[in-house]
């Protein structure tokens, strides 16, 4: 029982960053534009949050670090896209290559340093039940924050005539335009709030979850949140699903090998990315599928003087 | 927004802009990289001219150039091969490494009575190796839909395990005090040398015999024609009755197996070994060679130049100056960057802001 309610708990943490990373991704890709540089932006979050909690001693002061490096990142990626027109997909390769390099450069002199563990203060009174309190009341806040901002991203989206703005401007930013709805602010907001989420994904990790800073560490998790939002099309609840599912096989892993299961650790490793590769294919499996629900213009430009 | 200009688009594209968009995105890399040195507290004149110049004075440097550009032409013309019909391989890497193992695997078998016929043979199980693994991307895409940019770089992270748990255990070295390493490839199962006295090996002339094979596919045959086709006009391609799934495939399969020969020869030649770390990010720097090199075989070979000078000039850096190695993964990203902000001028001019139509 106990090992169940520990394999539960690694499962919610693993799965934060995951969660966190696709939340900004769905919101962005919901405005219509399709951002492949969450990798870097988590990576240099990492570092960023890593650095700043080391030198303040307080994590949160790391997460703040962290989102303002998404932001940062989300802004260069903003004007190049929506400023200058540039394509998308490139753009976002740009900004997963040039976020590995700055990453590595930011943090050579952390590399391998590491931040005392801190186990979450969990959600007091709950966190003594039996089984219950350690499998889901004893995580860091970061973790709860995750599943409340997915919330109120479902309710944003969905619910709210801001969201409905939003929809409007990823679906048809022509006739969104032709209203008077300012297509490129709204779209800079929704990527800046992705770069944001993508930082809070990046220093969770490096602060909270490992914590420490090693070169290339986010190890794919930014892909892998853009491939979970395809899973998820876009739907904040299926995200949520996805997250922890995913989560769940990176955990499954170490689980594994407690139990005594001979498999090399490499082999063990492979099983994230094997997941969201068998995934995918299942999902794609319907284009039809995909094609209706994915945001209509997503990764087209859009100029407003054309 | 306020900005008082408007990119307008062109009629026509700018054809001079096509080419000079790469050496203006060079000059300012240069010029944002010298603000960051100085920043850093060293004098970028220095900095460049061990970077730029000393690697260029001597024909060691020459070789060494020739040496790292391989790879990264090999991948390169693979990839402007693939980003041309519009296939979004970004896994050179992955292949790039299975190919290191397929072709390490064939040179590990060599014994001292092995002839100089195992070379081909690395050559050729390396391209299996690269054009099996991009055939996962092409199966998974032709028959599920699946996203090739998503698949081809999860199968980057599975390679790079792979290759890892090899070198580990069946291709460990017994003898190798533990290092997680193959035993150094017989001198026979090495890459021929082409200029005595340096590294150079058969690759490079390999490589650029490749380059001018694909420029002439690309251009005068009817499968670069129908790639092109898919590329710019997707639907017309579809009205001409040019088969999606036929590019696809061999978009894929070549680029996969050019990868693949990269790491074969990156492998019996320069390293020597198999090791876990066979490649410094040749195959993610590829990406941005592809498009400095304007997604154009012979474009691709002085991109491939350029960007092997950042990789030994970033390693002369950091032994003679003690600058960190990572400078290099900026400059790369840095140029990219600013190459897709200067190509925005091929489509699109602009202008001057007359009167604010903003509602």
């Amino acid at each position: 029982m106990n090992d169940i309610a520990a394999l539960i708990a690694a499962t919610l943490s693993a799965g934060t960053p995951l969660l966190l990373a696709a939340t900004g991704i769905v919101v962005s890709e919901k405005s219509g534009v399709v951002n492949l540089g969450t990798e870097g932006m988590m990576l240099v979050a990492a570092v960023a949050g890593f650095g700043a909690a080391r030198i303040s001693g307080v994590p949160e002061v790391g997460f703040l670090a962290g989102a303002a490096a998404g932001v940062v990142l989300a802004l260069l990626f903003a004007t190049l896209t929506l400023g200058l027109l540039t394509n998308q997909y490139a753009t976002g390769l740009a900004l997963a290559l040039f976020g590995a390099g700055l990453s590595a450069f930011l943090g050579q002199p952390l590399q391998g340093e590491s931040l005392p563990a801190r186990a979450g203060d969990g959600i007091p009174g709950l966190r003594e039940i039996p089984f219950l309190g350690p499998a889901f009341f004893a995580q860091h806040w970061l973790v709860y924050f995750a599943l409340v901002a997915v919330a109120v991203v479902a309710w944003f989206l969905f619910r709210s005539r801001p969201g409905l703005v939003l929809r409007a401007v990823g679906e048809a930013p022509e006739a969104a335009h032709a209203l008077g709805i300012p297509v490129r602010r709204v779209r800079l907001a929704a990527l800046l709030f992705g770069g944001a989420f993508a930082g809070l994904a990046g220093s969770f990790l490096s602060v909270i979850y490992t914590p420490l800073w090693s070169e290339g560490m986010v190890a794919g998790r930014g892909w892998i949140a853009l491939a979970l939002v395809t899973f998820a099309t876009w739907r904040p609840g299926r995200v949520l699903l996805g997250a922890y599912l995913f989560g769940g096989v990176t955990m499954l892993q170490f689980f594994l090998q407690g139990q005594g299961v001979e498999l090399p650790t490499q082999l063990l490793a492979m099983t994230p990315y094997l997941a969201t590769i068998v995934v995918l294919a299942l999902i794609s499996r319907n284009p039809r599928w995909i094609r209706l629900n994915m945001p209509a213009s997503l990764g087209k430009p859009f100029n407003p003087n054309a | 927004m306020k900005v008082p200009y408007a990119l307008v688009p062109r009629s026509e594209r700018a054809g001079v802009m096509l080419w000079a968009s790469p050496l203006i995105a060079v000059g300012l890399t240069l010029a944002a990289g010298a603000l960051l040195l100085a920043w850093m507290g060293h004098a970028p004149g220095r900095v460049f001219e061990v970077i730029f110049w000393e690697p260029l004075a001597t024909r060691r440097g020459w070789s060494e150039l020739g040496l790292k550009a391989t790879p990264l032409i090999l991948c390169g013309v693979g990839l402007a091969m693939c980003f041309r019909a519009n296939i979004w391989n970004i896994g050179a890497e992955g292949q790039l490494v299975v190919g290191a193992i397929a072709g390490g695997a064939v040179a590990l078998l060599a014994t001292r009575e092995t002839t100089r016929a195992v070379v081909p043979l690395i050559i050729v199980a390396a391209a299996a190796g690269g054009a099996a693994w991009a055939a996962i991307i092409a199966w998974l895409r032709d028959r599920f839909n699946a996203n090739e940019i998503l698949v081809s770089l999860m199968l980057v992270y599975v390679a790079q395990l792979l290759l890892d748990w090899l070198v580990h255990g069946a291709l460990k070295d017994p003898e190798g005090y533990g290092f997680p390493q193959s035993k150094l490839f017989e001198s026979v199962a090495r890459m021929p040398i082409v200029l005595p006295g340096t590294r150079l090996n058969i690759g490079l002339p390999l490589a650029l015999a490749i380059a001018a094979v694909l420029w002439i596919a690309l251009e005068r045959m009817v499968i670069g024609f129908q790639l092109r086709v898919a590329g710019l006009a997707p639907l017309a391609a579809r009205y001409a009755g040019f088969s999606e799934r036929r590019l696809l495939w061999f978009a894929l399969l070549v680029s996969g197996a050019l990868a693949g020969v990269a790491g074969g020869i990156e492998a019996a030649g320069p390293v020597g070994q198999l090791t876990p770390a066979i490649s410094p990010g040749y195959g993610f720097a590829a990406i941005i060679v592809a498009f400095v090199g304007r997604l154009h075989p012979l474009g691709v070979v002085p991109a491939s130049l350029l960007m092997a000078l950042f990789y030994i000039g970033g390693e002369l850096a950091q032994s003679r100056l003690g600058l960190p190695g990572a400078l290099t993964g900026i400059y790369q990203g840095m140029l990219l960057f600013f190459l897709l902000a200067c190509d925005t001028l091929i489509t699109h001019r602009v202008v001057r802001r007359v009167r604010t139509v903003t509602a």
